[in-house]
């Protein structure tokens, strides 16, 4: 079933003892808001994450797909976590019906002109990259969720996916912390000849003692149309959302988890309230602002009870974690 | 022809200037393109045109610099061509193969009053009525609809909008004036396959950008 209702969405999620999402440009430090001290995290990072998740928790083994069936192939990989062969069946079949059905008058962009353009310069190959464009939506999440540009140099072999994330930002600013570390080894020959067989080097880490960090996130049930995002879909979303954190463990991380996932789902399509008065709804605040936060009980977070907003009419908020 | 208001605020913008869109750096201010987007975001059918005519900067000029992993490589099409027509393949992308770190000048805190003209197109139809659009558009707008979340310059960067009936009843925007340079004004559409850039001389005076016509003799191809 294709998406019939405008999403907006606050995600919140903490780190204990780790790097959320390190700075290239400051040697690996946790992401900070020079001026203001809070700590950021990308919406790549999330993403990598949902993909990751999604990658890991569907099935991607080669088979023939139904007729019809939409797959969850992860276009953007990441090697460590999915070295699954690669080699993979595709189902070579028409999209099923549900996307063939031509949206609203008014969700048109100006593909069909753009397309036009691209019959021109492609010399008689018809709409073909309209039709592979329509082919890696359906066997592929990450494309029909967020988006993916195509090559050809034509302009518009673009798919805009329905979800947009923003950056995370922390409710407290945060404070890094450096750590240096030793190894009981040597990565060469040269090095360990150098310590006259000592063989211990030094490392560093960064970590952040404790942040909690939010989100917001929005769901165009008219771009979903245009790439086949359907309400299973979308289920998977939220899982991946709830969830992401439980699969990316690693040394650089320390404990992270979705402590909030706040779901405001609009009646109509064009939604019922603007996104902002209702992401202002959801109030995170410390308890006691005069001791540093080391936990999510640190923390009082004001939320109205689920179910249909009396503020907001035709506005249903559910709370997924 | 009618003219709206829209007060768009977001923690974040992005509206990368061509020169340098490697590595991105924003213009100072929100572009008439980009404006325009917000715009339609609210309300766009094929009858009708936003033309951008003013800009109002409500808040002082800020920036971030930021570092992500970005992706290098785009899609291929005559790649997925083929798997389409074999059945099988190896499509996909390893991030790790592909890698590219890319800083960005940023804009940070903005916050503008957006002043755009609703237009009907010339070849919109004998029975079209301006007066349809414009009230789609005052009811979306006033309630906070829109087709999809508008965003400053970049997807990641959303915008809260807000219709201004009265723009006179506003608070002043900032007191600054300078010489923006050369900005983009909007990419000319008429061939789509290739979409030619436009430009004009953009100036602040007291945190108020007038943007020339589209049509008019500022704006340089």
């Amino acid at each position: 079933m294709s998406l019939t209702n405008r999403y907006d969405f606050v995600l919140l999620f903490d780190v204990r003892d780790g790097n959320p999402n390190g700075d290239p440009d400051a040697g690996n430090l946790p992401r900070l808001d020079a001026e203001t001290g809070h700590g950021l995290v990308t919406d790549v990072c999330l993403k990598r994450k949902v993909r990751n998740f999604v990658g890991l928790t569907q099935d991607q083994g080669e088979r023939d797909p139904a007729p019809g069936e939409k797959r969850f192939e992860i276009y953007v990989r990441e090697k460590a976590v999915l070295n699954l062969q690669h080699q993979r069946a595709y189902s070579a079949l028409k999209l099923d019906a549900e996307d063939a059905e031509a949206p609203p008058l008014e969700l048109v962009e100006p593909v069909p002109e753009k397309k036009a353009g691209k019959k021109e310069k492609r010399k008689g190959s018809g709409d073909s990259v309209g039709k592979a464009r329509d082919w890696m939506c359906q066997n592929f999440f990450d494309v029909r969720t967020f988006g993916a540009v195509m090559s050809l140099g034509i302009n518009c072999g673009q798919v805009r996916g329905p979800v947009q994330l923003t950056f995370s930002r922390s409710i407290d600013p945060i404070i890094s912390q450096e750590h240096s570390i030793t190894r009981m080894a040597v990565a060469t020959e040269a090095e360990a000849l150098k310590q006259d067989g000592d063989n211990r080097t030094m490392g560093r880490k960064h970590t952040v003692p404790y942040g909690l960090y939010v989100a917001h996130g929005f769901v165009s049930s008219f771009l979903a149309k245009q790439t086949g995002f359907n309400e299973d879909d979308l289920g998977l979303l939220w899982q991946a959302l709830g969830q992401m954190f439980e699969h990316d463990r690693s040394a650089a991380r320390g404990e992270m988890a979705t402590r909030g996932l706040y779901v405001f789902k609009h009646d109509s399509e064009l939604g019922n309230a603007p996104a902002h008065k209702l992401f202002e709804l959801i109030q995170v605040a410390r308890k006691d602002p005069t001791a540093p936060a080391r936990g999510i009980d640190d923390y009082r977070i004001t939320a109205p009870i689920a179910g249909r907003l009396d503020a907001f009419p035709g506005v249903e908020l559910r709370i997924l974690v | 022809m009618n003219t709206y208001c829209l007060e768009v605020s977001g923690d974040y913008a992005c509206f990368t200037r061509p020169e340098m869109k490697v590595e991105r750096v924003s213009y100072d201010i929100i572009t008439p393109s980009s404006a325009r987007a917000i715009f339609e975001a609210i309300l766009w059918k094929p009858q009708i045109q936003w033309q951008v005519r003013g800009i109002e900067v409500l808040r002082p000029i800020r920036w971030i610099s930021l570092r992500r992993n970005e992706v290098g490589g785009i899609v291929s099409s005559r790649n997925v061509e083929t798997a389409m027509r074999t059945g099988t393949g190896d499509l996909g992308l390893d991030i790790e193969d592909d890698r590219q770190q890319r800083a960005g000048l940023f804009l940070r805190d903005v916050a503008y009053r957006l002043h755009a003209e609703l237009h009907l197109k010339r070849d919109a139809g004998a029975d079209e009525h301006p007066r349809k659009y414009q009230e789609m558009f005052e009811r979306r707008a006033e309630k906070g609809q829109c087709v999809n979340q508008p965003y400053l310059g970049c997807r990641e960067f959303a915008a809260a909008f807000r219709l201004i009936r009265d723009p006179a009843a506003e608070p002043p925007p900032i007191a600054e004036s300078r010489d923006l340079g050369f900005m983009l004004h909007d990419l000319d559409f008429s061939n789509p396959a290739d979409p030619k850039p436009r430009f004009f001389r953009a100036s602040m005076e007291k945190g108020v950008v007038t943007v020339p016509a589209w049509d008019s003799e500022e704006v340089r191809g």
